[in-house]
């Protein structure tokens, strides 16, 4: 901070500390949101707004009470003694419960279908002799550009007509396809990096192209394929367009309960909700930003 | 020399005779086909679940059979209509022909509704017909004036062929304020009822303001980002990456928190002074909640494009141009700047894509004046159930973007993309 060169003049400064001073604000926006959200989250009142006892750190202002609400809601006894039966019946009834396993079963499935087809895809396109290889690429891409809205219209539309809507095959068809743009983006930046030589090189040796992939594609361009893998799901994850023109009350995931919760009953379990994704997406970023380091470190990049 | 000649003249062949030519083309595409072996199960996926499932759609926008499909007699008679002349008995017997069966089948309602999208108000005058339909009797031009008067209107028979069409250009001339009729061909609406390129236009202002905001706020931090040390810099990044990879309800959500009348920023306002407690700003579900919001969801977009293309910017440039003599400022914006626009054009054009098709936030903040386009597009998907006239909607939306990413694609290149 206090590295200016000597003969920065006064101007320069006040310039640097005003437009250090800007750019702290501008951070401040961007982070606002998640600060906010977490300690509202628990506070004791069913409100959206700090209370006086919040600002004056009041524990009793503070309480679990809507992480408590993320398990009861929707549960047949909601005040029975805690055992197995009421875990049971949190897990088969709670409706935040049955949101957060329907988030998960169908981000998995999606991104794994995704992952799958968008590395192949991406090793194929990532050769120079793939035909009509723009023109491809830009129709693979293009699920991440068309407007949400068209793509889950035309989802809808089309798959009630195949008996595809309102199924969760349908919903994980949807999420698969948009989470493999972000799979493609990914592997082919690692594959730009990849030393073709290599390949020739294992093939000199001996090893067929199913080992020559196994034993030395594969292991320089995983940190790519997870990364890819990362964004299909945290996509699968987040997605609300296609889920509310596609699934029943049976698929409810996560953002679709949130978004209910929104617009029909304003209570804090949405923002207990919200702090739980953060912590999740803080545990995404942590992983993504290891396997950059070690995607940096296998191609003997140091960072300085 | 002789020998050397014909063996110049004779192709080369590889170990088992064939000419290398051959085998090179063989091997080729041998590579080929191996490369688009891979590629074709992705594409034949995104092509099955993504493409022609919008094209379908697409084409419920120019094709629709529901009055044809329902009215088969009628549809005949009104093929054969020139449109301007006094519907006859022939014209007036296939109506009722075609009314009752329809209301033995139930499908009636089907078909008014379809009418009833291209001439307001026609639903009724179908469905109540319908009901006395048995008991008309010939002359039916007589019978059938009499049980309901609308019927000698000229115009519920024009607006019956344009409907009894299935090709028809009248949900695109909906879709951008126009009516299509038998005589005239293209006439613009009703001044009042002028709705939908006004929010066409809106959509734009509302992107175009959010890419201008994203700007403004994105230059300055890529800037600070991409000089300052890197350890700085990458924990300074996470702030950057942190509302990226959280979801966009969580961060709708906290907005609702933060803006809304007993929100962060109105209690802060109130606290500080600046505005008194019955006079608390409305931030949001309006067209300012709408904006913020989703300048806050899409800064990220157009700060990691900048951030990437100023990294590569050496600071002996600037260095240089101070050397010469140039006052920081001038250095900045003749020497720095110009550097800069790949990313400016990338990060724009991608904000201004996602902006334009944008739903989930102006549908959770937007109120009524910040709604865009693609809530049209659901409203008309979910409540109006008016098909025909989202995929219109959709098609101009879709049209406009792919122009967008078609640009993109040549500016920038879409390998040039980078995700965190």
């Amino acid at each position: 901070m206090a590295k200016l060169p000597p003969y920065t003049s006064t101007g320069e400064y006040i310039w640097h500390y005003v437009y250090r001073s800007i750019c702290g604000l501008i951070f401040l926006f961007l982070i606002m949101p998640i600060i906010v959200v977490l300690p509202l989250s628990f506070n004791v009142e069913p409100y959206f707004s700090f209370t006086k006892g919040m600002l004056n750190f009041d524990p009793t202002a503070y309480s679990l009470r809507w992480y408590e609400d993320i398990l009861r809601n929707g549960m047949k006894a909601p005040d029975a003694p805690f055992d197995w039966a009421w875990l049971a019946d949190t897990w088969n009834n709670g409706q935040w419960i049955r949101a957060i396993r329907n988030s998960f079963f169908i981000g998995i499935c999606a991104t794994l279908l995704s992952t799958a087809l968008g590395t192949l895809a991406a090793i194929g396109l990532s050769r120079s002799e793939m035909p009509y290889r723009r023109l491809v690429m830009s129709i693979l891409i293009s699920p991440m550009i068309v407007p949400l809205i068209i793509t889950a219209a035309g989802m809808f539309y089309f798959y009630s007509q195949v008996h595809l809507s309102q199924t969760y095959l349908g919903v994980i068809m949807a999420h698969a396809v948009l989470g493999t743009p972000f799979v493609i983006i990914t592997v082919t930046a690692t594959l730009v990096g990849f030393d073709k030589s290599l390949v020739r090189a294992s093939q000199s040796l001996g090893a067929g192209a199913v080992t020559t992939f196994r034993k030395v594609q594969m292991p320089l361009i995983i940190p790519g394929v997870i990364s890819g893998g990362l964004f299909a799901f945290i996509t699968s994850f987040d997605e609300v367009v296609a889920v509310l023109f596609l699934a029943s009350p049976e698929q409810r995931t996560i953002p679709r309960q949130m978004w209910s919760g929104i617009r029909e009953q304003i209570s804090p379990t949405i923002l207990a909700v919200a702090t739980l994704l953060v912590i999740l997406s803080i545990i995404l970023l942590t992983v993504l930003e290891l396997l950059r380091r070690r995607s940096e470190r296998l191609r003997g990049i140091t960072s300085s | 020399m002789a020998d050397s000649q014909t063996a110049s003249l004779e192709p080369i062949t590889a170990a088992d005779g064939t000419p290398l030519k051959k085998k090179l083309a063989q091997a080729l595409f041998r590579s080929r086909v191996r490369a688009v072996s891979l590629v074709v199960p992705l594409f034949a996926f995104v092509m099955a679940s993504f493409v022609i499932p919008i094209l379908a759609l697409m084409w419920q926008g120019v094709y629709n059979d529901r009055f044809s499909s329902h009215m088969p007699n009628l549809t005949e008679r009104l093929t054969m209509w020139d449109g301007l002349t006094e519907p006859n008995e022939k014209m007036y017997e296939a109506l009722v022909a075609d009314l009752k069966t329809a209301r033995a089948d139930r499908t009636i309602g089907r078909a008014a509704t379809r009418v009833n999208q291209e001439f307001p108000g026609t639903r009724s005058l179908f469905t109540s017909t319908a009901r006395k339909a048995k008991k008309l009797k010939p002359p039916f031009k007589e019978s059938v004036i009499k049980a309901n008067k609308k019927w000698n209107n000229i115009e519920v028979w024009q607006a019956m062929k344009i409907t009894s069409q299935d090709l028809t250009p009248g949900f695109y001339a909906t879709a951008l304020d126009g009516r299509y009729t038998v005589d005239q061909g293209f006439v613009r609406q009703d001044e009042n009822r002028q709705i939908y390129v006004k929010l066409f236009w809106r959509t734009m202002l509302i992107s175009a303001t959010v890419m201008g905001l994203c700007l403004l706020l994105g230059y300055p931090v890529a800037y600070l980002l991409a000089t300052l040390p890197l350890r700085a810099s990458n924990l300074l990044m996470i702030m950057v990456l942190l509302p990226f990879w959280t979801s966009l309800l969580v961060r709708t959500t906290a907005w609702i928190a933060i803006l809304q009348s007993q929100g962060v920023i109105n209690d802060l306002m109130v606290f500080v002074g600046i505005t008194a407690d019955d006079a608390r700003f409305s931030l949001i579900y309006n067209m300012t909640g709408t904006i913020i919001a989703m300048t806050h969801i899409l800064l990220p977009f157009m700060i990691l494009p900048l951030y990437s293309v100023m990294k590569t910017i050496p600071p002996s440039y600037m260095r240089a141009a101070r050397s010469l003599g140039a006052t920081p400022t001038m250095a900045f914006i003749k020497v720095y700047m110009p550097q800069t626009i790949p990313g400016i054009g990338a990060g724009g054009l991608l904000v201004f894509i996602l902006a334009i098709g944008y739903y989930i936030t102006p549908a959770l903040v937007g109120g009524q004046d910040g709604q865009l386009i693609s809530n049209m597009i659901a409203y008309h998907m979910q409540k109006s159930l008016n098909w025909s006239l989202a995929a219109a909607l959709g098609g101009i939306l879709l049209a406009g973007v792919l122009v967008l990413y078609w640009a993109y694609d040549k500016v920038i290149g879409i390998d040039n993309m980078k995700l965190g």
